[in-house]
Formats: structure tokens, sequence, C-alpha cells
């Protein structure tokens, strides 16, 4: 069955990186619906958040393909019901339309939309949400004419109370150092 | 003394500013690097100038063509375990090496490659010979990087040869802009062991150890597939042993074989669509099946609905995207296969398993009835290519390093050689690449100076590398070339045959006289086409000190069996023709 997964991927910010993670799902023909590349709260560690409508088996196995790559720490994937998740959109809407009525406020309101800017010819409001609640003031904004909108890829953390990578990144540096060890005791022995 | 052999001389001390280019040569020998395969070109001329000072420590050989080189890197690293290196010029150079590096990509060959590109300043600008070898080479690369200044060079080189060889091994590419050859640094050189994003190798989870060595302990019909990653974790002898010790019979996959020696008595054949008969049909019919090293390619699975679903499965794998990738484990256990089969004996009971290994024996003896006895002493006049290969085993008594192009040959190579030690087989697999043979076997031979190196190749292959017997003859490079030429491309007549109503759609080919075209580069050879005259003709390519070529005229409309036609189930394996329906 397919549906929403949220796919987080923390790596290094390496030139070329995102090209080597989009390959994987464009080798694959797996469309990304969004895509974000951000820092982590980790010093160094950039943060990609993908979504994808797809089967948790294709999920699963793109997820390990990303971590896979040299670059990449740690790859995760998740259910929308997971996450804590934002996306942020932008409408402009002709500033007429906002003097002729008072229903384009109400609806501004009611959506817990705020507005950026206004200028004699155009306004401009954001409002930040679910996927389903910017479209929905979308819609409704739809009559008085939108000029422009833009929404944004989505960002995303999990419930689990710190980041999931700092556990294992602890983990990780022991091994790491094992791994380090044996490798010059490997060499030096040649 | 030259003033540049002097300036050379001088900095050989450490610390001392020398130029990108030779940075790169540097590098390559504190890696360990012996031998290097290429083809010069503008963008990579600092390169081969900065070589030019150091050609008697690292050897270079001059391939006809970049797919030559890299291909050749491929055959060296499969014969010596070693990270082959090629080096070659941006653009057209840089794109001829991408046939090879899907092919080291998906037979986990450790290779680094290392390309000449355009100044930095003309990244981008659609310069001569630019071309974006980073964005090209990125689905077939375990990494790649673009070096743009001279001081990333021994860093990068560092990271390069350790990428490719750790964990599940594979070809790595940098691309090293002209001015960044021509700039200066410090040279200062130390080797990578670690790097904070990667993790070639996790360590082995005991208790899914104990649940794999319950399940082995338990099980009445184990059955164990092994594939490359025996070889490329050196684990031969913990295999040997873990089999010994459990009386589990093994099977090798293409890529798998030499890595237990053919007339082990627990040694059962090969599997997938040529492969042994008893392989495939036991597959569905064990109880266990214990995967080492092996990625389930549809090529070995067939029809992955009816593949083993009677069985426990215990996959050994090293790489974590391959657990669960194809074939759902019982138990997977992660890590190096050397590690997890020595871990792993010391788990698991003595035990024989005779009736079971009988099972084995009998479908060998009706393989040997139906298929065997017929290729080794066909009916036909013809030559078949089963006892071309026969013979040569037999007259190198088993220890040749076997190389293969792709198609009837390699099948008929896989199927009869014999092996008594590892790193003896090298083939084509994942890709099933044609004109990979002529090039590896000269890799191959280039890493095994004191043993036979014998090339067995179809008359379609061997045209698409033929340029590099002008390599072999340039090094009189003692390879063996046997050509098994039945006027096709055998391997697709005999779908067209089997499956489409033998429309031989385009397949029938002509060639060249293989014997005069190896006469023109000055390489002794001849034709043979009678079944009198191969013994004494095979001797006569083996005794020759340097190269020899044989063009073996066989059967022209022969097949392959036996065979699990694609997308068939490996329990529905054909014996012969007739079979097909
Ligand atoms: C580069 C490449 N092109 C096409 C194929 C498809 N193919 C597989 S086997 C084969 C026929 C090979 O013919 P030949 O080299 O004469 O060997 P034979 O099968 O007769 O031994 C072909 C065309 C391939 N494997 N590789």
């Amino acid at each position: 069955m397919k549906q929403e997964y949220i796919i987080s991927a923390y790596s290094e910010n390496h030139i070329g990186l995102l090209n080597r993670i989009t390959i994987i799902f464009t080798r694959r023909k797996v469309n990304i619906e969004s895509i974000t590349a951000s820092v982590s709260a980790i010093e160094g560690i950039s943060k990609l958040t993908i979504v994808v409508n797809d089967e948790k088996e294709k999920v699963v196995n793109i997820t390990k393909q990303i971590e896979k790559q040299v670059e990449v720490l740690k790859a995760f994937y998740h259910t929308n019901d997971e996450m804590i998740f934002q996306e942020i959109a932008l409408y402009k809407v002709p500033t007429q339309a906002l003097m002729e009525t008072n229903q384009l406020e109400k609806l501004i309101r009611q959506h817990n939309a705020r507005i950026l800017e206004i200028t004699p010819e155009y306004t401009v409001i954001e409002k930040t949400g679910h996927k389903e609640e910017t479209q929905e003031l979308f819609n409704g904004l739809v009559e008085y004419g939108v000029l422009q909108f833009i929404r944004s890829g989505r960002v995303a953390i999990t419930r689990s109370p710190i980041e999931k990578l700092s556990e294992f990144l602890k983990e990780r540096d022991a091994l790491l150092e094992k791994i380090e060890s044996r490798g010059k005791l490997r060499s030096a022995r040649k | 003394m030259t003033a540049k052999e002097k300036e050379t001389r001088k900095s050989k001390q450490q610390d001392v500013e020398i130029t990108g280019s030779e940075a790169v040569i540097r590098s390559l020998i504190e890696e360990g690097t012996e031998i290097i395969f290429g083809y010069p070109g503008g963008a990579i001329m600092p390169v081969y100038d900065a070589l030019y000072d150091y050609r008697n420590v690292l050897r270079h050989i001059l391939t006809r063509h970049e797919q030559g080189a890299v291909h050749a890197a491929q055959g060296y690293a499969r014969a010596t375990g070693k990270t082959g290196v090629c080096l070659v010029t941006s653009g057209p150079g840089a794109t001829n090496l991408i046939t090879g590096i899907a092919d080291a990509m998906i037979d986990s060959t450790p290779l680094v490659c290392i390309t000449g590109q355009v100044a930095s300043h003309l990244l981008g600008s659609d310069a001569f010979q630019e071309s974006d070898v980073i964005g090209i080479s990125m689905p077939v690369t375990k990494w790649n990087f673009q070096i743009t200044s001279a001081e990333e060079i021994p860093s990068t080189i560092a990271k390069a040869f350790y990428i490719a060889a750790s964990g599940r091994p594979g070809p790595v590419l940098i691309d090293i802009t002209k001015d960044a050859q021509f700039g200066r640094l410090k040279y200062k050189y130390a080797k990578c062991h670690k790097i904070r994003s990667y993790i070639p190798e996790f360590p082995v989870n005991k208790e899914k150890l104990s649940q794999a060595a319950e399940l082995i302990n338990n099980a009445k019909k184990p059955f164990l597939i092994f594939g490359q990653g025996v070889i490329l974790s050196g684990a031969e002898m913990e295999l040997q042993h873990f089999i010994e010790k459990t009386g589990i019979p093994a099977a090798w996959t293409l890529l798998g074989l030499s890595g237990l020696i053919t007339d082990h008595p627990l040694n059962v054949g090969m599997l997938g669509m040529h492969g042994n008969y008893g392989p495939n049909i036991k597959t569905n019919e064990c109880d266990l099946l214990i995967a080492v090293g092996m990625r389930f390619d549809d090529r070995v699975t067939g029809n992955l609905n009816t593949y083993a679903k009677q069985a426990k499965i215990i996959h050994i794998e090293i790489d974590p995207a391959e657990i669960n990738k194809i074939i759902k484990a019982d138990v997977a256990l992660l890590g190096d296969a050397k590690r997890i089969l020595r871990l792993l004996r010391l788990l698991v009971g003595k035990k024989k398993h005779t009736a079971w290994l009988k099972e084995f024996k009998q479908a060998h003896e009706v393989e040997m009835k139906k298929v065997i006895k017929s290729d080794l002493n066909p009916a036909n006049p013809g030559l078949s290519m089963a006892e071309i290969v026969n013979k040569v085993a037999d007259l190198t008594h088993n220890t040749a390093v076997v190389v293969s192009d792709v198609g009837q040959n390699q099948m008929a190579a896989a199927r009869y050689s014999k092996f008594t030690s590892s790193r003896s087989h090298i083939t084509s697999g994942g890709l099933g690449t044609m004109g990979f043979g002529l090039p590896a076997a000269m890799g191959a031979k280039f890493g095994n100076k004191d043993r036979e190196v014998v090339l067995f190749v179809g008359d379609g292959g061997m045209q698409m590398t033929i340029q590099e017997l002008g390599t072999i003859a340039q090094e009189n490079l003692p390879v063996k070339i046997v050509i098994m030429n039945n006027r096709f491309l055998g391997m697709v007549r005999q779908w067209q045959e089997l499956f489409f109503e033998k429309r031989y759609s385009f397949t029938e080919i002509f060639s060249p006289d293989f014997v005069k075209v190896a006469d023109a580069y000055g390489i002794p050879g001849q034709l043979v086409k009678e079944r009198e005259k191969l013994e004494e003709a095979l001797q006569t390519m083996l005794d020759a000190k340097g190269p020899y070529l044989l063009e073996i005229m066989v059967e022209k409309e022969d097949n392959i069996f036996p065979m699990v036609p694609s997308g068939a189930s490996v329990s529905d394996i054909l014996l012969c023709a007739d079979d097909v329906k």
C-alpha cells in the first residue's frame, strides 16, 4: 500500500551528495514530493528531509541505499504520525480584494495565517501547517485571485526527545575507533 | 642528471614543495600501487609527465582503449586482491571508462580511477574535452570526488584507496583539474583508516550468531550457497572448515567460483541459470539455506515467488543494503564473512548429512547422463566448448587462472573449469560485459607472473576489445587466448532458438581470420577445426613462452544446458532442448 513517508538523512555537507541521493530515487522511478536540506542539531552535519509517497518495501530499500553512500551517516524513514512536521506557504493576492470585502480578512484569521507585507498592488500572506491546511487556504483565496503561490518542502522532527542520531553517534565513535586501529594494524603488517 | 631529475630527487624528501602531479604519483606509490593501466591526453598530461620520472618504480601499461585499461585494472584486482588503478584523460578518455566502472560496481571490484579534467576556471564552460565525469560516474561509483587544488591530492587519494578496498569493495573515481595538477603543495602522506560517515564493516551480533547456530544445528537438509564475498573477505579456509565440521553441501555462484576447491567432496557445483542441476533443484528442497557473501541475483534465484519458500534463510553479508533486498532472511548476519564463519564454526555441532549429500550426487548423475556426457563426448563432428575447456583444465592440472568473456563461452568455462586455488576465475558477472575478457586476462596476467592465464572468449566478444592484442604484443605478455568460434552471437542465438522460434535476428556474425590478425600483431597462433588436433594445439599454446592465440571452430548451433529459463523457477531447470515447451 502506498502512503506518505518522511526520509531523513544525516550527512556531511559535501558537493554532489544531494545528486547522489536523488539518483537513488530516479533509478527506482520514485517521485520526490518534497525535499529540504538544512543544518541539524549536531555541528557540521546536514539533514535532508525527503517526502515520498510509496510502498514501505521500496522506502526501506531506498533508505538503505541512501545510508550506503559514503558521506551519509545515517538515514531513517518514518510515517507521518511518527513525526511532527510543518510546511510553510506564501500567497500573493491583489490588495484591492482585501479592501473590497472583510471576507478575506476573516479567511486569514480563520486559518491562523498572517500578513507579511501590504503594498497598494498586492498583499503577501504566510501560513504554516500541513499540506492540507495550506492547500485549504489556497482554495479559499482562489476567488480573490491568487497572483503567486509557493509551498516549501517539509521540515520534520521525531517525537523522541533528542535527535535520534546523537545516540547512534556515541556507539559509532567507539566502532570507528576499533575500525581505525584495526586498519592501522593491518597496514603496519604489510 | 637533468635539472628535472635533480628536482625530483630533491622532492623525494618529505615536506618539500612538489607539484600536484608528482603528488598523484607519490600517493599511488604510498598505497602500494605497482602497476597502472592508462591512456594519456591533454587534461592528464602533467601527471603523465610526472610519471615519466617514476617510470622505474611505478609501472604503466598503455592500453589501446580506456575500456581496455579499466577492464585490465579489474582483472588485476580480481586476480590479486589489490586495488586496480587506471589513469586517463578528461572527456572521451573518462567516458570510455564508464562501462568498466559500472562492471566493477556491480561486481564489487576495488578500483581507483583517476581522470584528468579541464582547469577549474573552465568548469561548466563546455571547454575542450570537458565532460561532467563526476555527474556521469555518480551512479556507478562507490564514491567520487573532484580535486581542484593541489593540496587536496594526497588526502583524497588516501581516502579513495580506503573506500575502494574496505567493506564491500567498489570503484571510486577522482577527477583532477589541470590547474590542481600544475599547482604546488607541501607534500605529506597519511593513510586513511577512518571516515566519520562511513562504517565499512559492522561488528557481529552475538545474539543473531547463536540464532543462526541453532538453525544450523537443527537442520536436516541444510544447504550453503556462496558468492564472491567469500573471496573478497579471504574467507576460503573458514568456509572450508565450516562446511567440513557441519557436513553441509556447498554451491557457488558464478562469482564464487574458485572460492573452494572444485573437487572438495562437499562442493556440489554452481547455482544459477546455467548452473548445475543439483544445486538448483535442491534450493527448493533444503530446509535451511545459508547464503554467504552473495546477493541473490536474479540469474541465481529465477522466479522469486517459488524460490526456497520451504527453507529458513540465513544471510551472511557485509552490505546492509543487501539484507532483505531480494530475499527476506530469517537470520541476517551483518559483517565480514571471514569473521562470521570463524565464530559460527565454534557454535555449531559436528555432523554428517550423508543421505542429503547423496541426493546431490544422484542429481549430479542425472546431469552427467543427460548433459555432461554428451557435452564432453559430442556425437557431432564439430567441437564442443565443453570439451575444449575440459581439455585445458586437464592440461593445466587445474592450476590456471581462467578468464572468460560473456555468453556461451563464459558458461562453458564456468561449468567445466576446475579450480585448486582461489581467485582463479575472472568473469563479468553482474553486468555481463562482452569485451571484458581480453583486457581482464591481461590484467590478471600482470598480477600473476608465475601462473598460466587462459582466456576463453567468443568470436563476438573478442571483436569488442580486440585492439588490446596491441597491448599484449607491446608487453610480450604471455596471455593464452582461446577463441571458441561458432560464427554466431551464440548465447543470443540459443535464446532465439529456444524462445523466439529460431528467428536468428542479427546474430550471425562475420569474423576476420583471427590467426592472421594475431600474426599482424606478431602474436603466434593457429586455427583448429578437428578434434584430433585439439590437444596438440592446446599444448603448443600452453608451451608458448609469450602470448598465443588459438582460434577453435566449434559446432555452430550448440546450446548450453542445463538452463533455468528467464523468470522460471529453479526447480523447473531444463536439461535439454526437448524440455522446452
Ligand atoms: C556489451 C554487450 N553487448 C551485448 C550483450 C548481449 N549478449 C550476451 S551474450 C551475447 C553473445 C555473445 O556472443 P559471442 O561473443 O560470440 O560468444 P558465444 O555466446 O558465442 O560464446 C550477447 C550479444 C552483452 N552481454 N554485452
